[in-house]
C-alpha cells in the first residue's frame, strides 16, 4: 500500500543527488572495476579479472532470470532452480562428448555446430523438465510459501539422485570444443577465448529479454502482472498460461546457463546446481526479487567482486559474496531494484 | 506432576501417550534392554536429534520461520566444545565452557541475521540462511588450522566418561543386569539427561506466554502487529533461543562422537535431514521432534539394509538396481518428503490427534 501523494507540488528542480540516485545502482558496475583497478594495480591482470568477472556473473544472470521472474510473477519461491542447472549441464556435455568428432575438429564451424545442439538439447531438455516440475511438484502449492520450499527443496533432492543415478556418482572432467580452446593476448593481458564467448551469450541474452519484456504484449503481461498478477487476471488475461510460459522460459535459461558454467569449469557433478544456488539467491536478493535488471546489475558485481577479491586476498573470496550482499541489503533492504512489495 | 514437567502440554491423543512413553522408556533403559554398542549409538542419536529438531521446531512449526542455518548453529556448539576440548585439556570444565560459549555465540550469530533479514520477510530469511550456512561451512573446511579442515578434529573427554573408567567394583562387582558399568554408560546418561532437560526446556517455551504469541505470528503477522506485538522482537528472540538450543545439542553430540567435522555436523543432508524429520512428526507440535526423530534415525540405520537386499535381489533387472542401492536412499527420501507435505501436512502427531 503506498502512500498519496503530496498534495503542494514544488516546482524546485531536484538536485544532482535527487536526480542521480535512480541510476546508482547501474553505477556500481563501473565504479566496481574502477575499484578493482587501484586494489589490482596491474592493468593487465585487472582486464583478465574483469572478463573472467564479466563472464561469471553472465552465466549466473542467466540462471538467476528465470527464478526471480518467477518469483515477481507468480509469489512462487522454487528452491528447486538449482536442479535444472545440473540437469542442462549433464545434457548437454553428454551430447558434445557423443559429438566427439565434431568438438575434436580443428573447424571452428563444426565445433560450434556441436556446441549448438548441446545447448538446444539441454534446454529442450530442462524446459521439459520445467513444465513437468510446475504442473507435479509447484501446482498444489500456490499461495503457501513454507510448503513451496519444502517441496521444491524436494524435488532438488530427487533430480539431484536421479543424475546420479543416470550418470553415476563420479564427476565427469571433459575438455572443451578446440576453437574455444587458448586464449588471446592483448599486450600483456590473457584472455581465454571461451570467456568473451560467454559474455556475449550473456549481453545477448539479457538484450533478448529486454526487447521482449519492453516491446512486445507479452512483456507487457508479464511486466504488469509482476506489478499487480490479480488487476492482469480482472482484465481478462490468463496469467497462469503467462506463468507457465515465463516458468518454462526460466528453467531452459538454468539449462543454458548450466551448459555454459560447466563448459567453464571443464567438470560438472551432481551437486553443481545445488552450489550455483547459492550464488544465484545472492543476485536475486541484492538484485531486487522480481527484477530482470537488478538481477543483471547483481550478478555482475558478484561476479567481478570474486574475481578481484580472489586475486587480491584469495582467503577472503569466499565470504565476499555474504559481505557484498549484507552491505547491499544494508543501504537498500528491499534489494537494489525492488519490483515486488514486501509480503 | 507430570503435567508441571510437560507445562501443561499433554499429547492428546491416547495412541500418541502411548507411543511417547514407549519411546521414552527405550531411550531411558537402552543400554540395559538393547546392549550393543550399534544400538546404544543409535539410542544416542536419537536423543540428541530429538533436541536438535524440536528446536527446528520451535522456529518452524510456532514460528513459521524458514532456516536452512540449523546446522550451522549445531555445528557451533560442537565445534566448541572440540576447540576447549583440544586447547585446554580434558576436563568437565572445557566440556562446559566450550558448550557455553558455543550457545553464546550461536545466539548471537542468529541475532545478527535476524536483526539483519527477519524485518524483511520469510523468504529473504531462507535465502540468505542458506547463503551464510553454506559460507560457514566452506569457512569451516578451509580453516584447516583452527577447524582440521575436511578431516575435523578428533579430541579426548574427560576420563570418567571414556570406556576405560569402571566403577561400582565394590557394590554390584562392576556390572548390573548384565552390563558392564563403564564410562560409556555415563556418557550416555549424560546425553540422555542433558537432552531430556532441554526438551522440557522447550516444551516450557512453546507453551510459555511468548510461544502463544509466535503462533500468532505464524497465523498473521499483520495483525499480531496490530495488536501491539513487536514481530520483529519475538522472532528475533524465538531465532536466538532456537540457535542456543541447537548448539547445546551439537555440544552433546561431540561429547558423545569426541569427534567433529563438517559432515557430521554442518553438511546440507543433515539439513534436509531435520526437515524431513520435523515434517514427518508434525509441525508446531514439538512431540512431533520426537516421532520424527526417532523414526527417522531408526529408519537410516536399518532401511538402508534393506534397500541393500532389494538392490540385489533385483540384480538382473535395468535400472531398479542402481534406483534400490543404499547409496539411494536420498531419493526416495527427497519423494517421502513430497508426499508427506501434500498428504500429511500436519505429520504423524497431527493425525493422531485429529482422530481422537
Amino acid at each position: 500500500m503506498s502512500t498519496a501523494p503530496e498534495h503542494s507540488p514544488t516546482m524546485a528542480r531536484s538536485s544532482v543527488a535527487d536526480r542521480l540516485a535512480p541510476y546508482a545502482p547501474l553505477m556500481l558496475v563501473p565504479v566496481l572495476a574502477i575499484a578493482g583497478l587501484i586494489a589490482v594495480q596491474n592493468p593487465a591482470s585487472w582486464l583478465t579479472l574483469t572478463v573472467s568477472g564479466l563472464a561469471m556473473g553472465m552465466m549466473i544472470f542467466l540462471m538467476a532470470s528465470g527464478l526471480t521472474l518467477v518469483f515477481g510473477l507468480m509469489d512462487v519461491i522454487n528452491f528447486g532452480h538449482g536442479a535444472f542447472v545440473s540437469v542442462g549441464a549433464f545434457i548437454g556435455i553428454s551430447v558434445l562428448l557423443t559429438l566427439g568428432h565434431l568438438t575434436n575438429a580443428p573447424s571452428l564451424g563444426l565445433n560450434l555446430l556441436a556446441i549448438l545442439a548441446a545447448v538446444l538439447a539441454a534446454m529442450a531438455a530442462t524446459a521439459v523438465m520445467g513444465w513437468a516440475f510446475e504442473r507435479v511438484i509447484v501446482k498444489p502449492v500456490y499461495g503457501n510459501h513454507l510448503s513451496q520450499i519444502l517441496v521444491t527443496m524436494g524435488g532438488l533432492i530427487i533430480a539431484e539422485q536421479l543424475i546420479i543415478v543416470l550418470w553415476g556418482p563420479e564427476e565427469i572432467y571433459f575438455t572443451r570444443p578446440e576453437a574455444l580452446k587458448g586464449a588471446l593476448t592483448f599486450g600483456d593481458a590473457a584472455i581465454e577465448k571461451y570467456r568473451l564467448v560467454t559474455v556475449g551469450v550473456g549481453l545477448a541474452v539479457f538484450a533478448a529479454m529486454r526487447f521482449v519484456l519492453r516491446r512486445t504484449k507479452i512483456g507487457l503481461i508479464v511486466r504488469a502482472g509482476v506489478q499487480n498478477g490479480e488487476m492482469v487476471a480482472a482484465l481478462g488475461y490468463r496469467l497462469r498460461l503467462v506463468f507457465i510460459g515465463v516458468f518454462i522460459a526460466g528453467s531452459a535459461l538454468a539449462g543454458l546457463g548450466g551448459v555454459m558454467w560447466g563448459l567453464y569449469q571443464e567438470v560438472i557433478t551432481a551437486h553443481m546446481g545445488n552450489q550455483a544456488m547459492i550464488l544465484i539467491f545472492i543476485v536475486v536478493i541484492i538484485g531486487g526479487l522480481g527484477s530482470v535488471e537488478g538481477c543483471f546489475i547483481g550478478a555482475l558485481l558478484v561476479g567481478l567482486l570474486q574475481n578481484y577479491i580472489a586475486f587480491v586476498e584469495p582467503k577472503l573470496a569466499l565470504v565476499s559474496n555474504i559481505a557484498l550482499m549484507v552491505a547491499i541489503l544494508m543501504w537498500r533492504p528491499m534489494g537494489m531494484i525492488p519490483v515486488v512489495k514486501a509480503k | 506432576m507430570i503435567r508441571t514437567l510437560l507445562s501443561g502440554d499433554l499429547p492428546r491423543s491416547r495412541v500418541l501417550a502411548l507411543l511417547l512413553a514407549v519411546i521414552l522408556t527405550c531411550l531411558a533403559f537402552a543400554p540395559f534392554l538393547f546392549p550393543g554398542v550399534r544400538t546404544v549409538d543409535t539410542a544416542a542419536r536419537i536423543c540428541i536429534f530429538i533436541v536438535l529438531v524440536a528446536s527446528y521446531d520451535l522456529l518452524l512449526g510456532y514460528g513459521g520461520i524458514v532456516s536452512f542455518a540449523h546446522t550451522m548453529f549445531f555445528g557451533m556448539g560442537a565445534y566448541g566444545v572440540a576447540l576447549t576440548s583440544t586447547h585446554m585439556g580434558r576436563g568437565f570444565d572445557a566440556l562446559a565452557i566450550g558448550s557455553i560459549t558455543g550457545a553464546a555465540l550461536a545466539a548471537v550469530l542468529a541475532l545478527l541475521i535476524g536483526l539483519f533479514s527477519l524485518r524483511v520477510r520469510a523468504i529473504f530469511f531462507a535465502m540468505i540462511t542458506l547463503a551464510v550456512a553454506s559460507a560457514v561451512a566452506v569457512l569451516v573446511s578451509q580453516l584447516s588450522g583452527l577447524t582440521g579442515g575436511e578431516d575435523g578434529l578428533t579430541f579426548k573427554i574427560p576420563r570418567e566418561l571414556g570406556p576405560a573408567f569402571k566403577f561400582g567394583k565394590e557394590t554390584f562387582d562392576g556390572a548390573l543386569f548384565g552390563v558392564k558399568l563403564n564410562g560409556k554408560l555415563l556418557t550416555y546418561y549424560l546425553i540422555f539427561g542433558g537432552s531430556a532437560l532441554l526438551f522440557l526446556a522447550l516444551l516450557r517455551v512453546v507453551n510459555s506466554p511468548f510461544g502463544r504469541v509466535l503462533q500468532a505470528i505464524r497465523e498473521n503477522d499483520f495483525r499480531a502487529e496490530a495488536i501491539g506485538y513487536k514481530v520483529v522482537y519475538y522472532r528475533v528472540t524465538a531465532t536466538c533461543l532456537s540457535a542456543a538450543i541447537a548448539a547445546l545439542s551439537g555440544s552433546l553430540y561431540a561429547i558423545w562422537l569426541r569427534y567433529v567435522g563438517p559432515d557430521t555436523t554442518l553438511s546440507m543432508t543433515i539439513m534436509i535431514d531435520i526437515l524431513l524429520m520435523v515434517v514427518i512428526g508434525g509441525m508446531g507440535t514439538i512431540y512431533g521432534a520426537v516421532i520424527g526423530a526417532t523414526l527417522f534415525v531408526l529408519a537410516q540405520n536399518y532401511l538402508q539394509n534393506l534397500m541393500g537386499v532389494l538392490s540385489s535381489m533385483t540384480e538382473g533387472l535395468p535400472l531398479l538396481p542402481e534406483l534400490l542401492s543404499p547409496d539411494r536412499w536420498l531419493l526416495w527420501l527427497g519423494v517421502l518428503f513430497i508426499l508427506s507435505v501434500y498428504f500429511f501436512p500436519s505429520g504423524v502427531v497431527g493425525r493422531l490427534r485429529g482422530q481422537r
